[in-house]
């Protein structure tokens, strides 16, 4: 066993101890109740801040021992970064939430198809956006006609529906 | 009302054509999802919910409980065809099951995990049937105390017991719980957790954070050190399964039934720890002219026995949930959840209050478990082809359904950015080693802890000793006490038991 700090395994047992001073924070700023309660608003999220933060240090600890992460075949195992990868698919989140509001979803998702897929390895972006436009389509019309969820239409759902004869809402 | 009783009611309405239906969409769509690498029950429940606005929640719950009974078969045919296992209860499955595919084996490996989670949920559906009434007596005399150190005793065998480690494993629980806490405290009407932020006061949706930790940490995990490349799908050959292999299947089916469900049951749900102490036991068991394909060329018996564990260990989880309220697993927690969405308060007053729907719930559980076979057997070589799907369309799908799932909860652009933030934690945990399902049990059960924290406080006029004083309660809490810390010190006496030893030795 190795004793030397494990840095990333580190900056995971700060995050973590962030987290539970941050939930302190958050526990203070909860005003207290004009109602009379055995327990109050305020002393579970306490609780929890405090587990939190004695997790983070129990963690902070390990990692100063060596950490754990070095026994994990998974991690130890695993290659560099693929930035190209990690880049187009962070891409891809990043296009759909700029475009689902002013485009629709259909867009907005077909748009993160192709770079999702893109990330993945996929070589044909106009393949990629002929396999997305239909396959998201179909899952609006699934999810807003046959599951009941209120997703509104946008530029390319209204058309769709003109042509089916519908007024879209 | 008994469970025979109970069965012939059940029998009568889930041979409904409508309940059929929902059963076997429900085991469609669950093979499918277990099936394909990336998405389990879990994700699916979750994309689901929205149903229980439009269904009746029997209909609901036989789709859910199709999909979670589903998605256990069809994680077998992954683990063997691709050496990939899709959740962790077929990680030992894969282990043989992936090696007698490479021996131009793998059709009566499909047989026999086909065949072995059939009997195994049979089993496990019977053990819900006839144990779940007699939990339920025990329940109804527990009060808002002993229900707390009942949910203490949860959370500490989901995040403590399970898994790599108790530090990682209560982390997650505790990052959970946080979440849980955020939104209007019910009580008192106060804005907890919130930041100030107005589209929190609602709370953070579960759907949205299961998605987040299931489809979008799993989408950026894999892309983290992606290498291009095809799957190799090996080739299902024939799926049957000779005499021999009947005759050794037989008995680690039963073993490994009669293993999982008592895993399942007790609140140390999980399906790892049944599965590998299955695989084991035949290890152990094996006849000795079939020992020497164990890791070599792969034993049936080690397909067998874990698979049929594992199944029967999913049918156990359905017993805590449904007769105590209580979810051991992220998939059984996501399912409470819609209960919540029906007015519907798990426990045990579900047995009288809802008999109708539990038992023809449990009903539709056996009828699933008949079509689940046909769905595996004959019809293997259609998810063969799902397998098939490439992985850069298949990500990319699942980021689709993730989108809509989450932006139809209020069309909110705050939900994206929260799904996509959870997403980037939940990344860092799976590369950091952190057990996910912890963050979905804390989550749901959280708030109910805090509310039967309070309840018990309130009866017992503010005094804390309440959870001591109370036989029950104790009882339930020195568990957890042990539970947590038992392990530990168990490891600390054998140690100093080996130095001892060894001290005398040097003497």
């Amino acid at each position: 066993m190795t004793s030397r700090l494990s840095w990333p395994d580190l900056v995971a047992g700060l995050v973590v101890l962030g987290f539970g001073l941050i939930g302190f924070w958050q526990a203070s700023v909860i005003p207290v109740s004009p109602l009379y309660a055995q327990v109050g608003p305020k002393a579970i999220p306490y609780v929890v801040a405090a587990g939190l933060t004695a997790l983070g240090i129990g963690l902070t600890i390990s990692a100063l021992r060596g950490g754990w992460s070095h026994e994990n075949p998974e991690m130890a195992e695993a290659g560099p970064l693929n930035r190209r990868a990690m880049g187009l698919l962070l891409a891809g989140l990043l296009v759909n939430l700029v475009l689902i509001v002013p485009a629709g979803f259909s867009i907005a998702a077909s748009a993160q198809f192709v770079l999702v897929a893109a990330a993945f390895g996929s070589r044909s972006m106009l393949r990629d956006l002929l396999i997305a436009l239909p396959l998201t389509l179909l899952v609006w019309f699934l999810f807003v006609q046959g599951l009941g969820v209120n997703i509104g239409a946008g530029l390319l759902e209204s058309f769709i529906l003109r042509l089916m004869g519908q007024e879209p809402v | 009302m008994n469970a025979i009783d109970g069965l012939s009611l059940g029998f009568s309405h889930a041979f409904s054509l409508g309940n059929l239906g929902w059963a076997l969409l429900g085991c469609f769509l669950g093979t499918a999802v277990g099936v394909l690498p990336g998405i389990g029950p879990a994700l699916t429940i979750a994309l689901l919910l929205p149903i229980t606005y439009q269904v009746s929640a029997t209909g609901a719950f036989i789709l859910f409980c199709g999909v979670f009974y589903g998605a256990m078969y069809g994680g077998s045919t992954t683990s063997i065809l691709l050496n990939t296992p899709g959740e962790s209860g077929s990680i030992i499955t894969a282990l043989e099951g992936a090696k007698m595919a490479r021996n131009g084996r793998a059709g009566p490996a499909l047989a026999t995990s086909a065949v072995g989670s059939f009997v195994a949920g049979v089993v496990g559906t019977l053990g819900i049937a006839f144990l779940g009434p007699v939990v339920v007596d025990f329940a109804l005399v527990l009060g808002p105390a002993e229900y707390f150190s009942l949910m203490l005793l949860c959370f500490v065998t989901v995040s403590a017991v399970l898994g790599g480690s108790p530090l990682r494993g209560l982390t997650s629980l505790f990052f959970g719980l946080s979440l849980g806490l955020v939104g209007i405290d019910l009580q008192t009407g106060q804005p907890r957790m919130t930041f100030g932020l107005p589209e929190l006061f609602d709370g953070v949706n579960v759907v949205l954070v299961a998605v987040a930790l299931f489809a979008v940490a799993e989408a950026l995990h894999m892309a983290w050190n992606h290498v291009d490349g095809k799957v190799q799908v090996l080739p299902v050959g024939r799926l049957w399964l000779s005499r021999t292999d009947l005759k050794r299947s037989f008995w680690p089916w039963i073993r490994g039934a009669g293993l999982g469900f008592p895993f399942g049951v007790m609140p140390a749900g999980g399906t790892e720890m049944p599965t590998m102490l299955s695989y084991y036991a035949e290890k152990k068991l094996v006849a000795p002219e079939y020992a020497h394909e164990f890791g070599t060329t792969g034993a049936i018996e080690g397909v067998a026995g874990p698979e049929a564990a594992n199944n029967a260990a999913a049918a156990g989880i359905l017993v805590p949930m449904l007769t105590l309220g209580l979810p051991t697993s992220a998939t059984a927690a996501i399912m409470l959840s819609a209960f919540q969405s029906y007015g519907i308060q798990p426990g045990p007053l579900l047995f009288q209050t809802q008999a109708d729907l539990v038992w023809t719930l449990i009903a539709s559980l056996f009828i699933a478990n008949v079509m689940l076979v046909v769905l595996n057997l004959p019809l293997v070589g259609l998810w063969v082809k799902i397998l098939k799907i490439p992985t850069p369309q298949l990500y990319a799908g699942i980021l689709v359904f993730a989108t809509i799932g989450t932006y139809g909860i209020s069309n909110s652009v705050t939900d994206l950015l929260l799904l996509y933030g959870i997403g980037i934690i939940g990344m860092f945990m799976r590369r950091f080693d952190f057990p996910v399902a912890p963050v979905i049990i804390g989550m749901i059960l959280g708030p109910m802890a805090e509310q039967a924290l309070r309840q018990a406080m309130t009866i017992s006029e503010g005094d804390w000793t309440t959870f001591v004083t109370r036989p029950g309660s104790l009882i339930i809490l020195i568990l957890a006490a042990l539970a947590l810390f038992g392990p530990r010190l168990y490891a600390l006496a054998t140690r100093r038991r080996r130095t001892a030893a060894t001290a005398s030795v040097d003497s």
